[in-house]
Order: C-alpha cells, then sequence, then structure tokens
C-alpha cells in the first residue's frame, strides 16, 4: 500500500491575493489546510530603527509608510506619543481636523478593503467601485497635504496648515470635457468643506450600493458565513483589536474607551458582530462606513462656524509662519533650528493608541533627552491578526484561506515594519 | 472522382466558412467582453488600439504568438503541448452539427445533439492532461478541482438535454428547431424552463466561467490549470474557452429560443408593413446567441466566486434532482398531450 502524505504549498509572496508579500506555507490535505505559517519581513524597512536616528519631525513620513493604506491614523498615534512626551496643547480646531480625517482615512481604508476582499472572493466590480470613492478622498489628502498617498499632515501640536478654502478642480482634457467636466467639478465649485460634505452625503448611498452586491448575496454568504471563527474570549486572547474583535461580539473601541482628538464630542455608535465569522466583520466594516460618514459630517459642521489656529504656537516645536521669520530675528533662529536639530524631548517615555482602521495602532517612545527617540516601537493591529492566521483557517479549504486573508484586513507595511 | 474532389473541396470552404467566422468571433467576443464589463465597472475598456479599441483582439494575439512558450522543467513535453489542442479541438468540431439557418450546416446528422454532448465533453481531458502534465501544485489543484466539477455538471447538463430530446423527439438540432416553429410561446423555454436554467448554468460551469471558475480561480490558485501555459499555447486555451462559450450560447438559441425563428412569428403581423419581421433568419439566430453570451459576461461582473465544494453541492444535491423532476413532468405532458407544444 502506497503511502499517503500531505504536500506543502507554497502560497505567496507572488500571489494574485498574498496582500502585498505574505507568504504562507501551507500543509495540505487534498483541498484543506491542515497547517498554515505565515512567513513575514518581506516588506521590512527597519521603520523604528531609521526613527532612533533622525529627530522626531523626519520620523512622521515614515508612519505613513507603515500601514500605507491609513496613512493619516498612523501619523495621529505617532505626533500624539510626541505630544505626551513633550506636554503640547493642540488646538481645538486642529483636533477636530484630526478627528475628520481619521475617518476619512477609516473610509480610505475599509474601502480598500472591501475591493481586494470582494476581488479575492471573485467579485471584481466592487473593487473599481471603491476606487471611485478612493480617488475622491485622496482628492482631499491632496488638497491639504500635497501628497496623494504619504500626506505628513499631522505634526506634533497640530496640522501643517489649515483647510484649504478652494477645492482644486479637474481641468479640461481629451477624456473630460464638456458636460462631463461639469459633472466632476460638480462637488469642488466651493471650499474643501463643503467636497467633503457632499461626498460624506453621497456616501451612504454608495455604502447601499455596495450592499446590493454583497450583502444578501447568496454566493457571498457562502463564502463567508461560519468562515474563519474566533470566539469572543479567543480574540481577546489573540490580542485582536478593531474590527476583528468586535466582528467577535466584544464592543472594544479606543474612540469610545479612551477618546482621544474630539471622539467624546462627537456622536456614533460601534457596530459589533454576533458569530465572530468572515461575514459578520463584512457587515461590521459596512456599517462603520456609515459610523464614519456620520462622523465626518458633524466635524465639517464645527469646522464650518469655527475658526481658529491649526497648530499649537510654540515655536520650539511648531514653526513659526513665513511672515513673522521676514522681519523677526527670534522667529528665524527658530525655524533653523527646528528643521536642523529639531526639539529635545525631556527624559522619559509615553505611548499612544488610536483606533486606526484596523484596530489599535500605538507608538510607544522612549527618550533620553535628546533631539530624536531612543527608542520607537510601533504595535501594529495586523499583526496579532496574521498570528492567528492557522487557527482561522485550520481545517477550512485553500480558498477560505483567500476569504480569511481578506477579512484580516492585511497591509504588510505594518506587519514587516 | 470528379464528383468526390469537388464535394471535398466545397467540404473544406464550408469548413472555412465555419472557421475563420468563429475564430473572428472569438476574438470580438473578447473585446466585447473587456468593453461590456469595462462599462459596468465605471471604466472605459480597451480605448487604444484603432477606433473604440477594435484592433485589441489582434495586437492581443500578435502578442501572445510572438511570446515564448516555456515548457517546465520536469513537465511532460507531449502531453503539455498536446493538452491546449485537446481542448481546441472539439470546441471547433462540435460546430459542424450545429444548424445556422433551415439547412445551412455543415453536416446534417441524426444523432447531433449525442454528437455535440459527445465533443463537448472530451474538452476537459485537455484540462485535466493540462493540469497534470505541469507538474505544478496550483495547476495540478486545478485539474482535480475541474474534473471533479465537470463531472457533475456534465450530468446535469445532459439531463437538461435529455428534456429538449423527449419534446422534440428527434436528436437532430436542425428538427428540434422547426419543432418549435409557431410562435413565441411555441418555444421550449417556456415548458422546459427549469432545464433550460440548469442547462445555461451548467454551461457557464463547463466552460470554467464566472462565478464557476475555480479551475482557474485567479485568486485561489492563480491561473489553475493554465499556470504553467504562455505565448500561443496559453492562447489556444483561450480560443477554446471562448469557442465553448460561444457554442454554448448557441446550443440555449436552439434548442430553447427557437434558433433562426423570428419572436415575431405567429403574432398577427403576417401581411402587414411588418411581415418582414416575421421571416425566419440567421440575424436572429445571432441575435439570440450574442443574448447568452451576454449573460456570461453580466455573470462574471457580478457574482463571487464559488467555492470547490459548493458548486459541487448545487451540481449533486440542486440541480440534478430539478432536472430529474421535470424530464418526468415533461415525459407526462408529451404523453398526454397537454399543452400546445408537442
Amino acid at each position: 500500500m502506497s503511502e499517503i502524505r500531505n504536500y506543502t504549498m507554497n502560497f505567496g509572496p507572488q500571489h494574485p491575493s498574498a496582500h502585498g508579500v505574505l507568504r504562507l506555507i501551507l500543509e495540505m490535505d487534498g483541498e484543506v489546510v491542515q497547517r498554515a505559517d505565515p512567513h513575514i519581513g518581506l516588506l521590512h524597512r527597519g521603520t523604528e530603527k531609521l526613527a532612533e536616528s533622525k529627530p522626531f519631525n523626519q520620523s512622521i513620513g515614515y508612519m505613513d509608510r507603515l500601514d500605507y493604506v491609513s496613512m493619516m491614523c498612523n501619523e495621529h498615534a505617532y505626533v500624539a506619543a510626541i505630544e505626551k512626551l513633550l506636554g503640547v496643547e493642540v488646538p481645538e480646531r486642529a483636533l477636530y481636523i484630526r478627528t475628520m480625517f481619521d475617518e476619512m482615512t477609516r473610509i480610505l481604508n475599509h474601502l480598500m478593503w472591501i475591493g481586494t476582499h470582494g476581488l479575492d472572493l471573485g467579485a471584481m466590480t466592487l473593487f473599481l467601485y471603491a476606487f471611485r470613492e478612493r480617488e475622491q478622498l485622496m482628492d482631499c489628502y491632496e488638497a491639504v497635504s500635497g501628497a496623494r498617498m504619504h500626506a505628513t499632515y499631522y505634526r506634533p501640536g497640530g496640522v501643517y496648515r489649515d483647510l484649504p478654502d478652494r477645492m482644486p478642480k479637474h481641468a479640461e482634457s481629451r477624456w473630460t470635457k464638456g458636460k462631463d467636466l461639469t459633472r466632476v467639478n460638480e462637488w469642488r465649485e466651493g471650499s474643501m468643506l463643503d467636497f467633503i460634505e457632499a461626498f460624506t452625503k453621497d456616501f451612504f448611498e454608495r455604502v447601499d450600493e455596495y450592499e446590493t452586491l454583497l450583502t444578501d448575496n447568496r454566493i457571498w454568504k457562502q463564502r463567508t458565513v461560519g468562515i474563519g471563527v474566533v470566539s469572543p474570549e479567543r480574540a481577546l486572547q489573540l490580542g485582536f483589536t478593531g474590527p476583528m474583535l468586535r466582528g467577535s461580539g466584544i464592543a472594544w473601541d479606543l474612540r469610545k474607551k479612551q477618546p482621544y482628538a474630539k471622539y467624546a464630542d462627537v456622536d456614533f455608535d460601534i457596530p459589533i458582530g454576533v458569530n465572530g465569522d468572515c461575514y459578520d466583520r463584512y457587515v461590521v466594516r459596512m456599517e462603520e462606513f456609515r459610523e464614519s460618514a456620520r462622523i465626518i459630517l458633524q466635524c465639517v459642521d464645527w469646522l464650518r462656524n469655527n475658526q481658529g489656529p491649526v497648530i499649537a504656537r510654540d515655536f520650539k516645536v511648531s514653526p513659526p509662519s513665513r511672515e513673522e521669520m521676514k522681519d523677526d530675528m527670534e522667529a528665524l533662529i527658530h525655524h533653523f533650528k527646528l528643521f536642523t536639530e529639531g526639539y529635545c524631548a525631556p527624559a522619559g517615555e509615553a505611548y499612544a493608541a488610536i483606533e486606526a482602521p484596523k484596530g489599535e495602532f500605538g507608538c510607544y517612545i522612549i527618550s533620553d533627552g535628546a533631539n530624536k527617540p531612543y527608542r520607537l516601537k510601533v504595535r501594529a493591529p495586523g499583526f496579532p491578526h496574521l498570528a492567528a492566521m492557522e487557527e482561522m483557517v485550520k481545517g477550512h479549504m485553500l480558498s477560505d484561506v483567500v476569504a480569511v486573508i481578506g477579512t484580516q484586513d492585511i497591509v504588510f507595511g505594518e506587519i514587516d515594519r | 472522382m470528379m464528383d468526390d474532389l469537388i464535394w471535398l473541396i466545397w467540404t473544406l470552404a464550408k469548413i472555412i466558412g465555419i472557421a475563420v467566422p468563429l475564430i473572428l468571433a472569438v476574438a470580438y467576443l473578447t473585446l466585447a467582453e473587456r468593453k461590456v464589463i469595462g462599462f459596468m465597472q465605471v471604466r472605459m475598456g480597451p480605448n487604444r488600439v484603432g477606433p473604440w479599441g477594435l484592433f485589441q483582439p489582434f495586437a492581443d494575439v500578435l502578442k501572445l504568438l510572438m511570446k515564448e512558450i516555456i515548457l517546465p522543467a520536469k513537465s511532460n513535453r507531449f502531453l503539455f503541448l498536446i493538452a491546449p489542442v485537446i481542448t481546441l479541438a472539439p470546441a471547433f468540431a462540435a460546430w459542424a452539427v450545429v444548424p445556422f439557418d433551415d439547412g445551412i450546416h455543415l453536416a446534417q446528422i441524426d444523432a447531433g445533439l449525442l454528437y455535440i454532448l459527445a465533443l463537448t465533453s472530451l474538452g476537459v481531458y485537455g484540462v485535466i492532461i493540462a493540469g497534470w502534465a505541469s507538474n505544478s501544485k496550483y495547476a495540478f489543484l486545478g485539474a482535480m478541482r475541474s474534473a471533479a466539477q465537470i463531472v457533475a455538471y456534465e450530468i446535469a447538463m445532459g439531463f437538461a438535454l435529455v428534456g429538449v430530446l423527449i419534446a422534440a423527439g428527434t436528436l437532430n438540432l436542425n428538427s428540434i428547431v422547426t419543432a418549435q416553429s409557431g410562435s413565441l410561446m411555441h418555444w421550449y423555454w417556456l415548458p422546459l424552463f427549469p432545464l433550460l436554467v440548469i442547462y445555461f448554468i451548467s454551461g457557464v460551469a463547463e466552460t470554467n466561467r464566472a462565478p464557476f471558475d475555480v479551475a482557474e480561480g485567479e485568486s485561489e490558485i492563480v491561473a489553475g490549470f493554465h499556470v504553467e501555459y504562455s505565448g500561443a499555447a496559453f492562447a489556444i486555451f483561450f480560443l477554446g474557452e471562448y469557442a465553448n462559450m460561444i457554442l454554448i450560447s448557441a446550443l440555449a438559441a436552439l434548442m430553447f429560443f427557437g434558433g433562426w425563428l423570428s419572436p415575431f412569428q405567429g403574432l398577427g403581423l403576417e401581411g402587414t408593413p411588418l411581415d418582414f419581421l416575421t421571416g425566419s433568419s440567421f440575424i436572429w439566430f445571432f441575435a439570440k446567441t450574442c443574448f447568452f453570451l451576454y449573460l456570461y459576461l453580466w455573470f462574471r461582473a457580478t457574482f463571487p466566486r464559488y467555492r470547490y465544494d459548493q458548486i459541487m453541492r448545487l451540481g449533486w444535491k440542486v440541480f440534478i434532482p430539478i432536472t430529474i423532476v421535470w424530464l418526468l413532468v415533461v415525459a407526462v405532458m408529451v404523453v398526454y398531450q397537454i399543452g400546445w407544444w408537442w
């Protein structure tokens, strides 16, 4: 009698649904997965080490590149840790802007997630719908910071600059002209806040549209219900956060439990799941779209009616305005010192965590009193999720591995760091 | 002697007359697919090669033909190269018995339906051999999935066709169509509706198209059975798949939608100025085929992919029982002459 053995399959890193550079070693019994061993490190760029050799402010840009689909949220955790270390007061308007952009980032991230999750399970149309909306939000990023993705918009003490009064418009081109041009510029006639409001109000309808494609789709349900089930106890033990934890039915959200920025002042709900399977996590994230949109509308409302500074007026931490530099020697010196040497943080340590779209994203900084961190530790939400991969896919089929990768919403920028 | 020669040349001319338009149809089906799905997905589709991208298929073919055919080191050369041919040949050969209009066909054989069933079943060997000969785990999984899936759906499809056979009382495709003449309500879609649905869904599964494309499974097993194929060998797989899609659509039109019969027949339009609409024409056949092809594209843009075991469950536990029950219903209807179709 011949010997029957399981066989090993190499899934990734060059695989259409490896979400970047995931490498899974799968031990398969036919189509059934017996063991899944994720290999990480293919996107390691040494962010934490790099931060040790640079003044605090110069590492903000690296944070964008950690979880490169929820850029501003990463910045938020980093600057919040620095602010804690320095004890800087952030102006209220800046806090509202941060709240708004955190939520826009959440929508950006979840759009990317629904697109790729759908694509992994074969529903490819959703991917392009999601990217249509993403494009608009990217334009907002570009309008405030000049960069579509890696914004570097948050700074210790506030944000880089106030929201623009005018939303940039599409220029006429061979492809977009006449009626098309008026249509794409319809929301862009007024200020940026007008644009965000128009987009967000329309977005509720868009989410409904996505749901018509998937939520009650029998095939979608067959592919996600009962797949990758995590019990609430197990989810806590595994260190899950964000929608992964809420999908299992635990109402844990840092925005409610440890409010930062202006989350204590805005009204929103935390959706939670019941069964802890892929479908529940899908529903939770779809609901988060709507909650994020609600928060954005409240922020827009406040920002419209309240003006004020957007960055702390503390020249040790934030640069003086260009005007002041022209005739004030002190300001010029501050500017020079800030952009060469940076600032020195008092010796000590600080941990700041925010509810990033994927879960708790935290930065732990130890300062020895120098102008750069002695050590920076990034707590990436994706890491514990990926670590639970084996537990979630064991006994499922190869196609379900793909569903679980999608539901974990993995991005390797933050896992490999 | 002379007669034989003329017959031979005439037959060859007919073969070319079917094969060349078929290849062109495949070429433009790929373009149509990209355009239609493009518009469903708020994008343009190909629009750079020629006006509205009309020359795109030729650019694709040219590219594929010029690429190297890579033979994996430990593959079985002979099987690896013969597999695409095994997929393609039946897809084209089946067209021999397809009537395009009353009496317009390459071969009029009385067992036409049986011939088509036999040939379309052969196509799967290409897929299995390709997956096996590639000596790749991904391709192997694709071949396994395909083998299991085809067994299930071949049966459902066969039973659906038996329904048509009972209704028409003949295996000859030409006679099947003429048996449906009368009006829109005489076509077999009405009495055989469950069989039509099952036939077409099985057809989608048979051709490995979304949402049943588990043998290819882009996001799971990369490209499944043809993951190791490149260049012309890949193009042949592609050609075979699309020729099969057109075949399934054409057969659905012939067997359930009255082939070349006009949908305006029997509506009392005869003798009025709109009389020209009621005539039979291959244009109707063409239009009906296009309708089913459009469904293929629509499915692909809409549905997520089934999991392999779910496809099997659907095939064995839903489709086959329904077809068997409906066969009995049809048989009773035919024997007792219930309805106006027989």
